[in-house]
């Protein structure tokens, strides 16, 4: 009896203190490209943690998005798979001026479901096709057209061509890879990675300078111009905290 | 706004792909509505549920079990590795059997409903004259049952033009393979070209609508002729 006294009491400020918390704490609606979809689960929970907002995180391809935004969709902050399409919302008045920055340089990856399929150095590319190769759509997904531009520079396109699977986003084209109907994928390494290594099947991380750096350009939205909570998870992407998170999917900056 | 080459490649594929789901999913419905139509066995209930069940299903769970079930790793397909079929995911036979799926209840149900309109008289007339149980169902029933046959293969066909999830999931997206109109318009709208978006779904717009206004005035003739 004494003991639950004395818990209460050790209670009372804290509930004295939950509405003050809960008038700072702010919710944020956030649109995230789907290459970003496990690591932004560890950032938006961490940053709960830190500021005690909470990011409401749509996932999408970037393209679906724009088109969204356009037609007045309430989404506050965008990461996007692109730096293009930030820039744009700027120019058109339906991103805050000034509020856009590189939160994560991508990194495109060779995939296998199959542990043994692909080798550290990418020779698999260079033997007979055997089976199918997904991709993102190189129209919409810039994953996708780094995806083609590697396999130019490599001499390989047309070897590969027939072999081609599209998905409509990077999300797509894992989950071809991933169910084995695809032998292999251009996937964004943050897909297959887990605390700084490959967590499952088998993958080449495709040298840099075989493709045009995937930048990916973050953006506060006109709805969250006077959001708090917006303002706080764009300066939480810039932190050392998250920053080491998204390093452990692969990101650089 | 003109249609492009890719466009053009997608409209006819998809004509192409409702035209053969109608004609296959019409042979196997037959049979199948006719069964349901007259049958008093237990498990009918049962049948008739998984028959329906891609009317309430979202076509991506649809799709999705597909591509799980027919990838290397799934019963079917190693079923259809062994039939030396090779893989259905990526193909347009794996798009036909996603859309005769899909399809399914637009089939059967009209059918099954022109079968039990048709009631047991006629039947028992055929028999008394002594026609067998085939020749009953080719020259009694199926003349009879002509309205839910026509409907039938309209609403399939119609159904199947504008399947999406399905093949966006199995689908690969494969120029002349596997690229549909509806996946087409989507991957027009995440591009941003608006103006090709608009020609192709405009031309949806306008193919749904006359299919639904055909099955209309269809429908009040044959009522005027049978009714």
């Amino acid at each position: 009896m004494n003991s639950e006294v004395a818990m209460f009491r050790r209670l009372i400020p804290l509930l004295l203190a939950a509405p003050l918390f809960a008038a700072h704490a702010g919710q944020v609606q956030v649109a995230v490209a789907a290459n970003m979809t496990a690591p932004m689960k560890k950032v938006a929970a961490d940053f709960a943690q830190a500021t005690g907002h909470e990011a409401v995180v749509t996932i999408g391809s970037t393209g679906k998005f724009y088109a969204q935004i356009q037609s007045g969709a309430p989404f506050e902050v965008l990461l996007a798979a692109d730096d293009e399409t930030p820039a744009k919302l700027e120019k058109e008045g339906l991103g805050v001026a000034g509020t856009r920055f590189t939160y994560a340089v991508g990194k495109l990856a060779l995939w296998s479901a199959d542990p043994n399929t692909v080798d550290p150095q990418g020779a698999v590319l260079k033997q007979p096709p055997k089976g199918k190769l997904a991709i993102a759509d190189p129209k919409l997904a810039p994953y996708g057209a780094a995806a083609i531009e590697a396999l130019t520079k490599l001499g390989l396109l047309a070897t590969w061509q027939p072999q081609i699977v599209q998905g409509e986003n990077i999300g797509q084209a894992y989950q071809f890879a991933a169910t084995g109907n695809a032998t292999l994928g251009f996937v964004a390494l943050a897909q297959v990675m887990a605390d700084g290594k490959v967590s499952k099947g088998s993958a080449w991380i495709v040298p840099a300078q075989l493709y045009t750096p995937l930048k990916q350009d973050a953006i506060v939205l006109k709805p969250g111009a006077a959001n708090p909570a917006a303002t706080a998870l764009v300066n939480y992407l810039k932190s050392d905290a998250a920053r080491a998170t998204l390093r452990g999917y692969g990101y650089e900056f | 706004m003109g249609f492009t080459r890719e466009d053009w490649q997608a409209i006819a594929l998809t004509l192409k792909l409702a035209a053969t789901t109608t004609a296959l999913l019409l042979v196997l419905a037959a049979p199948l509505a006719w069964w349901l139509a007259r049958t008093q066995a237990r498990w009918r209930g049962a049948v008739a549920a998984v028959v329906a069940l891609p009317l309430v299903l979202p076509p991506t769970v649809l799709g999705f079990y597909l591509l799980v079930t027919f990838g290397p790793q799934g019963w079917g397909g190693q079923l259809t590795q062994s039939l030396g079929l090779g893989l259905l995911p990526f193909t347009f036979a794996g798009l036909l059997v996603g859309s005769m799926l899909y399809s399914l209840p637009f089939a059967v149900q009209p059918l099954q409903h022109a079968f039990e309109s048709v009631g047991r008289r006629p039947l028992e007339v055929a028999a008394t004259l002594r026609a067998g149980p085939l020749d009953t169902f080719f020259h009694v029933v199926l003349p009879l049952a002509r309205g839910g046959i026509i409907q039938a293969a309209v609403l399939s066909f119609a159904h199947t033009v504008g399947e999406f999830g399905v093949v966006l999931m199995i689908g690969g997206n494969i120029p002349g393979q596997t690229r549909v109109v509806s996946t087409q318009i989507y991957g027009h709208v995440e591009a941003m070209q608006y103006p090709q978006a608009h020609a192709l779904a405009l031309g949806m717009l306008a193919f749904s609508f006359a299919v639904l206004l055909a099955l209309a005035l269809l429908n009040r003739r044959s009522t005027r002729v049978f009714g």
